[in-house]
């Protein structure tokens, strides 16, 4: 089968509900603001470890969880804070959860790589790169065994499209039909180096034909054309037509992670994609000028987003930290003695 | 000139198999090539074709014969005019040969001391007086997993030739034609891609059980084993975790090298988050590994090619488990505790015999579970016998055996009198020769050994 070539088109407005842009304009609105709010947070010393911010990425997650049912699954790398708010995890858990404390998702014991709920189906969080996808192929298996119409978002970035795990699990997903989603966020940069720097190929989503994978490449900075994309995929898998991938192009303002000077780019480079394509500012324009919202409408908006995002960073603040027998727990579905002579 | 025809060998642990047709007769021409006998090992049933020319003068061993060992005369090719009743019988040297090797201990010195009994602890799992068959640890394995395949339908199998090639150590004989391709799957060669779907899909509800055709391989996938299955019910704050099994045969096969020659053991025994079985008896085989696929956890479960063909008592029970973290005890013993596990049990228990004879009465303890560990029979043990050797086939360095050894100087110090001596595999990668193979492995000599030194014998 020929792998479809679909150039990164503009999304319709046209068919959008002033409802479904202000759902958009709020969800990547309080990524960017919980993501702001950590990177303080880390300032200040109240995270700890490693903690990869979403900013500038937040499109590609709100546009492709409005093309999700109740049901579907996700999963991702280490650079997750976006990707759970967006499928409607708790701020107030997940900040918890980066400061470490008992109110976090896991308790405390995952921090900002290894969050997950079972609830929202959100199933990681995960530190190796690229180990999320053949996992991601697996919850796909799971669905696809149990006869249901479910559909597994499997992201992953620039990067991991090099390990070859990936190509292990194209093979498997396509051999068996598996309802999976492989999302490649493409913010162009594996921590310092980028993809021209990484790779020949001149497009990842590509890379899927040799295994007779159809996909598209994406305007990650568009939201609505993500949720186009997201909607087309979801409809190829949920038919039983195997995987499919997107590559959503798209950039990160800030560093790999917040002890990233970010030296491998222009300050320039950074600057022009946040004054020509922030995809907050284009839903926001879009909003304004189809008079679909006014600044005191929007205004409004920031505040209550403002507001959820310091109550979770004061609920992370407080919730105390993990009780110390916490350390012995969880280790076995069953506990049993761990070896401590 | 006649030539003889041996039987062959046919797979790196073959040492016996049966000639289940012969293709030729009496009187017939052969080639180098045409096929002349079919040959059953325990995993197949191989052609066997012929490399000389030659004219079929005598077959020696009737079709249907079991049990023919590797290289005995099965049939002569003579050349023309040559009659096979020229050939004086051929005396079957290579099996003359085999028992007088293992009597050799015979020129044990005069003075040995006076035999002890040897004691034999019956099974701790079940009831005196089950009904009990006979069944290979193949066969044991198999019926494991078919019952509980049958019992819960998540349950399902996969790896590289489970299914349609019936196993490459023929595990899963029959599973396809019972449950389909469905819940038997054949995966292509790529550990790192199936070990991380199938850690996915425990996180989706299901309960694989992931075949490994040898642990050595799962050297590609082990970042899923631990980072993704042993490590996610803790990092989730105990929301959501990897049920699984992972199995395959794990250690030393027979003379295929360092890259294929490798025990796992003590690797997988350090991760929190694992549960690690290695049984030795096909009983506990079946009803370590039904625990295993019911166990809500990852569990690596580690088997040995060379154990598959052997045959055990097991108890023909409906449905029999063995809960982890139980030791057996196979010999009561008063002189010396002997601790091993797997493969290793076979040493541990020759030794045991051997040192019987000598008058030194040894314990013999089979971990069967490396995680969790029952110190407490092992304890128990030492503290009668003051003494312990443990056995593996290893690497010496941060093995089993140095574990064990800590926790009974830290738990039980002041009961030993003698330093607790570890018996594992040589510090070597494994070489190919059949001499140095020999060398690096653990021998029951050096067990036997081991326990005369902290017996000060």
């Amino acid at each position: 089968m020929a792998p479809r070539k679909t150039a990164s088109k503009p999304a319709s407005q046209a068919n959008v509900s002033k409802d479904e842009l202000l759902a958009y304009y709020k969800d990547m609105l309080l990524i960017r603001r919980f993501e702001e709010k950590a990177g303080q947070l880390y300032g200040m010393g109240l995270i700890g470890g490693f903690c990869h911010l979403y900013i500038g990425q937040e499109a590609v997650v709100v546009g492709l969880e409005a093309a999700t049912k109740e049901g579907d699954k996700r999963i991702t790398s280490y650079r997750d804070h976006g990707h759970m708010l967006a499928c409607g995890m708790d701020p107030n858990g997940v900040m918890a959860e980066l400061t470490g404390r008992e109110g976090g998702y896991s308790k405390g014991k995952g921090g900002s790589m290894h969050m997950f709920s079972k609830e929202k189906h959100f199933y990681g969080g995960h530190g190796i790169v690229g180990a999320q996808v053949p996992l991601g192929a697996g919850l796909a298996f799971s669905d696809k065994y149990k006869g249901n119409d479910n559909v597994t978002f499997a992201y992953f970035g620039d990067g991991a499209a090099n390990q070859g795990q990936v190509y292990e699990t194209y093979n498997m997903a396509e051999l068996w039909d598996l309802p999976v989603i492989f999302v490649i966020e493409n913010n162009q940069y594996a921590m310092g180096t980028s993809v021209a720097r990484s790779t020949k190929s001149p497009s990842l989503w590509e890379r899927g034909a040799a295994y007779g994978i159809e996909g598209e490449e994406v305007d990650g900075m568009d939201v609505l054309a993500v949720k186009e994309a997201g909607e087309r995929a979801v409809a190829h898998c949920r038919a039983g037509k195997g995987p499919y991938i997107l590559e959503v192009k798209t950039y990160r303002y800030r560093g790999h992670s917040m002890s990233d000077p970010a030296k491998y780019r222009t300050r320039e480079e950074v600057q022009k994609m946040r004054e020509e394509r922030d995809p907050i500012e284009a839903v926001r324009s879009i909003l304004l000028t189809g008079n679909h919202a006014t600044e005191d409408d929007l205004k409004a908006i920031d505040k209550d987003i403002k507001a959820i995002v310091n109550e979770s960073a004061e609920f992370a603040k407080e919730s105390p930290e993990p009780a110390l027998e916490e350390l012995w727990t969880d280790i076995y579905a069953d506990e049993i003695p761990q070896h401590n002579a | 000139m006649a030539t003889e025809l041996l039987m062959p060998a046919l797979s790196p642990t073959m040492e016996e198999g049966t000639l289940a047709k012969w293709l030729i007769k009496e009187g017939d021409t052969v080639s180098s090539g045409d096929i002349i006998a079919e040959i059953e090992t325990d995993k197949a049933t191989m052609e066997f074709e012929a490399v000389d020319e030659g004219i079929v003068g005598k077959i020696l061993v009737a079709e249907g014969t079991e049990g023919v060992k590797v290289n005995e005369v099965i049939a002569i090719l003579v050349e023309e005019g040559e009659s096979a009743d020229d050939i004086a019988a051929p005396a079957p040297a290579a099996e003359a040969q085999a028992p007088a090797a293992t009597e050799a201990p015979a020129s044990a010195p005069a003075k040995a001391a006076a035999p002890v009994e040897v004691v034999s602890k019956a099974s701790p799992d079940f009831p005196e007086g089950t009904p009990m068959k006979t069944q290979t640890v193949r066969e044991a394995l198999r019926d494991a997993m078919a019952e509980e395949m049958r019992r819960d339908e998540n349950v399902f199998l996969m790896g590289e030739e489970v299914a349609e090639y019936q196993g490459a150590y023929k595990i899963s004989q029959g599973m396809l034609d019972e449950f389909g391709p469905k819940r038997v799957i054949d995966t292509p060669i790529t550990e790192h891609g199936f070990a991380g779907i199938a850690t996915g899909a425990a996180f989706g509800g299901l309960k694989p059980i992931v075949e490994f055709m040898t642990f050595n391989f799962a050297m590609q996938a082990i970042d899923h084993l631990i980072n993704s299955a042993a490590k996610t019910l803790y990092m989730s704050g105990g929301q959501m975790g990897a049920p699984m099994v992972f199995r395959g045969p794990n250690g030393a096969a027979a003379r295929v090298g360092a890259q294929h020659s490798q025990d796992y053991a003590a690797w997988y025994a350090q991760i929190p988050g694992l549960k690690v079985v290695m049984p030795y008896s096909a009983a506990d085989y079946k009803g370590l590994m039904k625990t295993a696929i019911r166990d809500p956890n990852p569990v690596i479960f580690l088997e040995n090619e060379i154990m598959y063909g052997k045959s055990f008592e097991v108890p023909d029970l409906e449905d029999f488990t063995i809960p982890f973290g139980k030791a057996r005890i196979w010999r009561e013993g008063t002189d010396v505790t002997i601790v091993s596990f797997g493969i290793g049990m076979t040493y541990a228990l020759e030794a045991a015999d051997k040192l019987a004879a000598e008058g030194i009465s040894a314990e013999v303890i089979d971990l069967r579970t490396l995680r969790p560990i029952d110190y407490d029979t092992v304890l128990a043990s030492v503290m009668k016998t003051n003494r312990c050797v443990t056995v593996e086939e290893g690497f010496p360095v941060g093995s089993i055996g140095n574990h064990i050894s800590a926790v009974i100087m830290q738990r039980a110090f002041d009961y030993l009198d003698a330093p607790v001596i570890n018996c594992a595999g040589k510090d070597v990668p494994m070489p190919y020769a059949a001499n140095l193979e020999k060398l690096a492995l653990v021998t029951t000599d050096e067990v036997v050994a081991a326990c005369k030194e902290v017996t000060y014998r």
